[in-house]
């Protein structure tokens, strides 16, 4: 979130659109309750189903899942040609005003320079025009037809509410009055919160779809001011914490880019991240990476790590490739080209599309390792379950191993939830049997491995033995040491201007003290000061909010530097000032000469407006982009594709001539992927996978209450296709897909219309996820058994969202 | 002076601290006070600030645990609700974190390390000596046999990509970070948390 839960509440529209945060985020969802109830605010809601989110909305409008770029794409053609945007906004701090390069251009779908062999774009002209100095050329008149504006609105030019209605379905009139509530807060003093889950992200289209929302939170002026943003509402509990310590194949900790086998010195790798300003005088705050990045190093291999020896550099392994996700990796398990692997409270036997590839893919591995305070269908994919798992245990030669982990209530730390609040948690029992830590399982595990190399050497043991573990009990490192070690920590003394600010051994105060000369360490530069000299901030417990808009700064502690909404430098205009009293959020002090307000500035806090650095400072332009450059795979503007399965003969709606871009060109899709994609002939109905109230994941069908309260798998149909199919409430289905069925019970609902996307009607099926063949509720089948192995072409996320099936009447005895 | 006193009101003095054996003494017994055993239910427990394990909202929520604190007593978690302070979530949970204890009950709670030997079809107990013995053994041997100090062109990647990680989004910052460090140790690349899906 760039904004924060309470904050919810200072918003006068909320559109939730590709997420259902009432059953999904009940308690979160009660500030938008709020907002309705004491600010008045319009909820709009855009969404395949009438969810319960919807049924409390001032307007409901349907639509074709995975078509979200054709609605927001024709939501900016119209802000823009109604001249209902921010101007002053638009103008200064988004980079609407700066000229793109002569060689950048877009053509029946595809821009240019596209190679389908490799299915990806030569991005070398995605850049702005730029000068001498390597600043971009801009026209502030907003006329040149190479600036942003210009080919931005050029780029949508199809997007006719006409056509926006034939490719998501929905009315003319329905999608109006959305675009219209949301253009009536492009004036300074009303808000958009734009609220969005997994209904965004799971698609081939996923992160594009996020930016067509970015971009319509800029021209409506609505990034860094209360009740406005863009709002990830995010899963799990700490999902938001393992992103932000990189936990992924491609980072290092706190959105530092890994390095690629390019990158051989470590010149080259920093120079790469330090991201030199695009405009005369931005803070452009990557410039630090240098600090950031020894800091990290000195974290992680403590006196090893030397100027000399480039700070160890050598010893981080280099990716051959943009990433290691989990479809590659199951990709690759399926050939037989991994043999081991560790699944730690993860259950992928139900959490990657497609389970029989999944399936077969485990079975290929010498090893596998579960941790988990519960048994999961992952640790147990060699049992035969009937129907459910239909293996052979004595075929399977895997290895596996089950270790039992302790849960959030017997274990200490700190998690981050969706609006970047790391908040302490203390442990009030100890775990059942002989659980352990999931620390103290890695540490005991580590310092086993350890101990194999020390003794009898091996592969390149340095980076092993190198790694600084200095814990009082290296099998079982502490919360607070751990915590404090991503705090980060003077190692000598640490001098700003000659001025001397943190003593040797001293904790630091924030990342604004981490140096490139070895003399501090910190394993999460965004993470510094979350553990200070005066204690563990995370655990703080002052709920007062002084200035009475919900922004409670002593509650737990919130990365960067305890900034509550990113960008707010934005809330005010150019002079300091904020855009109007409603909606002040943090100004520029001109007698004390700082910023303050109700936030912590996220910006130089003695930057003077008359020094004219923008608010966007981690951007090298310093203004928020509408023009991705170099960013994403797609292209710099988004495109509406369809989804890879899709309910729509023609095609794409927008280029019906070129098959080409029927779906996202940039998608990655292996060759036995692409042949287990159905046709909408065989599979005629669009479907979409969700989740409900009484369920989290796979968990809660091993929890009593949740157990009793959603007892058995369903799948949902509108009555339309009910009637067409002669299936009544409580009958028994079948859904297919290419990749195999499920059998549920049908739950006949006026929620799910049929929906008409040309002339065509589509039906859309609903499925929710929460079924598996182990735990108290009924058994069920996991419903990936149905989704296809494809994902969004920068994230690999998959595509749960939006995939065709077939559904017929179950005649083989329903429950078995 | 009658002063009469209601079952809930009697809840919320017992709450606020009064002995409620001496409230009787003073004659102030609340009627059916037969079923008054319900209000005593958190008396003497340890109360915990913790954060709901669901989703990324983080209400805060309290846990009631029962038990002293010696070394051979194990805490006994009994009841967990809604921390009213908490200015996000101000004591309500949903219909997931109202089944927290359920959680934390589960029967399908792991409590020993265990092991499936290839082609059977049973867990075996093991003990965590044994457990982290073999899968040190299996890293090690992979790790040996498969690790890339330089690719084919000469240059230094030490990456090893035959064993892979999923790391759990529920887990701690701290087993987070510590989970970190241990792959990159290896030099493992196949690393993916729940934020891939």
């Amino acid at each position: 979130m760039t904004n924060h839960w309470v904050d919810i509440r200072n918003a006068d529209v909320i559109l939730v659109m590709g997420g259902n945060a009432a059953e999904a985020h009940p308690v979160g969802f009660r500030w938008v309750t709020e907002a309705k109830e004491h600010n008045n605010a319009q909820l709009m809601v855009v969404d395949p189903r009438f969810t319960r989110t919807a049924s409390v909305a001032d307007f409901y409008a349907p639509i074709r899942t995975g078509t979200d770029i054709a609605f927001l794409g024709g939501l900016i053609r119209y802000l823009i040609d109604t001249d209902q945007i921010q101007r002053e906004y638009v103008l200064n701090y988004t980079d609407a005003a700066l000229l793109v390069d002569e060689g950048f251009g877009f053509e029946d779908g595809l821009f240019d320079n596209y190679d389908a062999e490799s299915r990806s774009y030569d991005k070398e002209h995605w850049v702005y025009q730029t000068d001498e100095d390597g600043f971009a050329l801009r026209d502030d008149t907003l006329e040149n037809p190479r600036c942003v504006y210009r080919l931005l609105r050029a780029h949508f030019d199809a997007y006719t509410p006409d056509m926006v209605s034939s490719i998501c379905g929905t009315p003319v009139d329905k999608i109006m009055r959305v675009w219209e509530t949301l253009a009536s807060t492009a004036t300074p003093d009303r808000t958009t919160t734009l609220l969005y889950a997994l209904g965004w992200t799971q698609h081939s289209l996923g992160s594009q779809i996020i930016r067509t929302a970015g971009m319509v939170q800029l021209l409506l002026g609505n990034i860094g001011l209360r009740g406005g943003g863009v709002n990830a509402l995010r899963g799990h509990s700490n999902i938001q914490g393992l992103t932000d310590l990189g936990l992924l194949s491609n980072q290092l900790t706190g959105y530092i880019a890994a390095p690629v086998d390019d990158e051989q010195d470590l010149d080259t790798f920093l120079t790469a991240r330090r991201r030199a300003p695009l405009q005369p005088g931005q803070v452009s705050y990557w410039q630090n990476a240098d600090a950031f990045f020894v800091s990290l190093m000195k974290a992680w291999y403590g006196d090893n790590a030397r100027a000399h020896n480039q700070w160890c550099y050598d010893w981080l392994p280099k990716l051959d490739k943009p990433l290691y996700d989990i479809l590659d990796t199951f990709e690759r398990m399926s050939k037989g080209e991994i043999y081991g692997y560790f699944c730690q409270g993860f259950n992928p036997l139900a959490a990657i599309p497609n389970k029989a590839k999944v399936s077969r893919s485990l079975a290929k591995l010498r090893y596998l390792v579960s941790i988990d305070p519960l048994n999961t269908e992952t640790a147990e994919f060699w049992r035969n379950a009937g129907e459910y798992n239909d293996v052979d245990p004595s075929e399977i030669q895997t290895e596996v191993f089950r270790l039992p982990a302790l849960s959030f209530a017997e274990d200490e730390g700190s998690t981050v939830n969706s609006a970047r609040w790391l908040q302490w948690h203390y442990a009030a029992a100890s775990g059942p049997g002989e659980a352990r830590a999931d620390t103290h399982i890695l540490g005991a595990l580590f310092t086993r491995v350890r101990e194999l190399y020390a003794r009898d050497g091996g592969a390149f043991p340095d980076p092993i033995l190198g790694m600084a573990w200095n814990y009082k009990q290296p099998d079982e490192p502490s919360p607070e040491e751990l915590a404090r070690e991503y705090n980060g920590r003077a190692i000598s003394d640490v001098y700003l201007d000659g001025q001397l600010v943190r003593r040797m051994g001293e904790q630091l105060a924030g990342f604004g003290e981490l140096r490139d000369d070895g003399s501090t360490a910190s394993g999460c530069w965004i993470f510094a000061g979350s553990w200070t000299e005066a204690g563990n901030q995370m655990a703080n417990r002052d709920n007062a909010d002084p200035y009475g808009i919900g922004q409670t700064l002593g509650w737990a502690w919130s990365w960067p530097a305890n900034r509550r909404i990113l960008y707010n430098r934005a809330s005010a205009k150019l002079d300091g000032t904020p855009w109007s009293e409603r909606k002040s959020l943090v100004w520029w002090d001109s007698v004390q000469r700082r910023w303050t307000g109700a936030d912590i500035p996220d910006f130089p806090v003695d930057s003077a407006p008359t020094r004219g650095q923008m608010p966007f400072i981690m951007n090298p332009e310093g203004v928020g982009k509408l023009f991705a450059s170099q960013g994403m795979a797609e292209g710099p503007f988004p495109t509406h594709y369809e989804p890879l399965e899709s309910p729509v003969p023609e095609g794409n709606l927008l280029f019906p001539r070129n098959d080409k871009v029927r779906y996202n060109p940039a998608a990655r899709v292996f060759a036995q992927d692409l042949e287990m994609m159905g046709t909408w002939e065989e599979y005629p109905y669009a479907a979409t996978t969700y989740r409900l109230t009484e369920h989290f994941h796979y968990w809660t069908k091993h929890v009593h209450l949740n157990a009793i309260v959603q007892p058995e798998q369903f799948v949902e149909i509108g009555e339309a296709l009910g009637n067409e199919l002669g299936i009544k409430e409580g009958d028994w289905v079948r859904v297919s897909s290419k990749r195999g069925y499920i059998r549920a019970v049908a739950v006949v609902t006026k929620r799910i219309k049929a929906i008409t996307v040309g002339d065509r009607i589509v039906h859309q099926v609903g499925i929710p996820i929460h079924w598996g063949f182990l735990g108290l509720a009924r058994k069920g089948f996991l419903a990936n058994t149905l989704t296809p192995f494809v994902g969004d072409a920068n994230t690999q996320t998959p595509e749960f969202k939006s995939f065709l099936v077939n559904v017929e009447k179950d005649t083989s005895g329903g429950r078995t | 002076m009658t002063i009469q006193v209601t079952r809930r009101g009697f809840f919320k003095l017992g709450a606020a601290g009064l002995a409620t054996s001496s409230m009787a003494m003073m004659g102030f017994a609340p009627e059916a006070a037969a079923s008054s055993i319900r209000p005593f239910k958190l008396t003497h427990t340890k109360e915990t600030r913790n954060i709901c394990t669901y989703c990324s909202v983080g209400c805060g929520v309290l846990i009631y645990s029962r038990g002293d604190e010696a070394k051979n007593a194990h805490q006994q978690i009994i009841h967990i609700e809604g921390d009213p302070d908490h200015p996000v979530s101000r004591g309500a949970l949903c219909p997931k974190g109202a089944g927290l204890l359920d959680y934390v009950k589960s029967p399908s709670r792991l409590k020993f390390p265990e092991v499936r030997e290839p082609g059977t079809n049973e867990w075996k107990r093991i003990s965590w000596e044994e457990a982290n013995e073999r899968i040190a053994r299996h890293i090690k041997a992979d790790r040996d046999e498969n690790f890339v100090a330089t690719d084919s062109e000469g240059r230094t990647v030490n990456r090893w990509t035959t064993t892979g990680f999923l790391a759990a989004s529920a887990s701690s910052n701290e087993a987070g970070y510590l989970t970190h460090k241990f792959v990159t140790s290896l030099g493992m690349l196949a690393f993916d948390n729940q934020a891939r899906v």
